[in-house]
């Protein structure tokens, strides 16, 4: 009997006896990304999920990312089959406007420069001596972009997917606080001030339409690997340009994107399990990711620089930093910079074309990416 | 299997590139796309 009872008791305290101090540094970081998401506001519809996902996976014996545990069923059926980011970016699509971009095309040169940071950081990955593959992962935490980095990540390093995601997604929330620093240093007082004309609406629902279409078809043929992501993003905003399908429209705004970003923010939380998690790789990659971003932002505004002197002082530089694919963030604090040295300026517009650009060029740089590793056999 | 500077940098000339390249393309195509479908008040 004294033994069936202590037993008994031991299944009760097995968990505790399992505990590694690692999962408890993991539920500790997992309760700081829900303290990010509530109290700071730092895109609590991602860190919430992720971080609750976080703290349960590190409970240990409850099983939840083995074969049939919960996290397990979510994670396979939506992370390794790549369906989770893809259905993110039709949301996404359908979210976004590109007609500031397309006012104005030379803005896609903008988000070009904002890729920068994703090639010099694959650079530095590879001196430090991580594979191919791993390195193209890390480089790509650059894209500024959760959807596109997940789906790479998913694709060829899956096990630095916790890390890259995590990266990626914090990254993005700190946008506010990372750019302005780099956008004063790198630009002048005048350059600062320098106020854009506003723009005169040119831009035909015709043309609009026939973007989504035509972007997918070019980009497609350029990049065939990369097209799932193209595809996907254009499906969205060829919905919401053509008029025609609302409910459909509404629904990829909104129940889709809900569900999907409670479903992949939960298995991202559930790849951060201590012992995987917790290891000086991890904090490399989170030092690459950071510089990736900080480079895509050195590599916009001076590109941005660059414009400003070939215009005759037409563009402002600061725009350039919204080159990258955090959208709409990054376009708000040009904006917010922009009015801060000079309140006649009214930047929102220009740097919202540069942000949609960067949206298109996070997602082009991708997919010329993976069309590269094919083309070398790497992948 | 080639070694980690020649891929690292293939990737920075063509992949960089490719990406300039092709946004460098969308941006023709849609000043041309404006050109043929110019805005009209209506719209």
């Amino acid at each position: 009997m004294v033994d069936a009872i202590l037993s008994g008791l031991s299944g009760l305290v097995a968990g505790c006896a399992a505990l590694h101090w690692s999962n408890v540094l993991m539920m500790i970081i997992g309760g700081v990304l829900l303290y990010l998401g509530i109290k700071k506001d730092f895109e609590p519809l991602l860190l919430v999920p992720i971080g609750f996902g976080c703290i349960i996976v590190n409970v240990p014996l409850a099983d939840l990312m083995e074969k049939e545990g919960f996290l397990r069923i979510i994670y396979d059926m939506g992370i390794i089959t790549e369906l989770f980011p893809l259905l993110i970016f039709v949301g996404i699509g359908a979210m976004t406007d590109f007609r500031p971009v397309l006012e104005n095309p030379y803005t896609f040169l903008l988000g070009a420069a904002g890729q920068f940071g994703i090639f010099l950081t694959l650079l530095l990955a590879l001196v430090l001596n991580f594979p191919y593959k791993d390195a193209v992962t890390i480089g790509i935490i650059g894209a500024c972009d959760g959807p596109t980095v997940i789906y790479v990540a998913s694709q060829y390093a899956p096990h630095l997917l916790g890390a890259v995601s995590v990266a990626a997604y914090s990254y993005m929330s700190l946008v506010p606080v990372l750019q302005p620093p780099i956008m004063k240093m790198l630009t002048t007082q005048k350059e600062r001030e320098t106020v854009m004309k506003t723009h005169q609406k040119t831009v035909s629902d015709t043309t609009a339409l026939l973007f989504p279409v035509i972007i997918t078809i070019v980009g497609g043929l350029i990049a065939p690997k990369g097209l799932p992501l193209l595809a996907t993003i254009m499906l969205g905003n060829f919905m919401k340009e053509s008029g025609a399908v609302s409910r459909l429209t509404k629904c990829a705004e909104n129940e889709l994107s809900n569900i999907v970003t409670l479903l992949l923010g939960i298995s991202i939380g559930a790849t951060m399990s201590g012992p995987e998690f917790v290891k000086p790789t991890t904090l490399i990659i989170l030092c690459l990711g950071l510089l990736a971003i900080c480079l895509d932002t050195v590599c916009g505004v001076l590109f941005g620089k660059i414009l400003y002197y070939i215009t005759g002082g037409k563009v402002n530089p600061l725009i350039g930093a919204a080159g990258i694919s955090a959208f709409p963030m990054s376009a708000r604090v040009v904006q917010r910079e922009g009015q801060k040295y000079n309140k006649r300026n009214f930047l929102l517009m220009h740097a919202m074309g540069a942000n949609a650009g960067g949206q298109v060029g996070s997602v082009m740089a991708a997919a010329v990416m993976l069309s590269v590793l094919k083309g070398m056999g790497i992948i | 299997m080639m070694d980690k500077w020649t891929f690292g940098l293939t990737m920075l000339i063509v992949g960089m590139g490719g990406t300039i390249v092709t946004l460098i393309l969308f941006s023709f195509i849609m000043s041309a796309l404006k050109k043929i479908f110019p805005y009209k008040k209506e719209d």
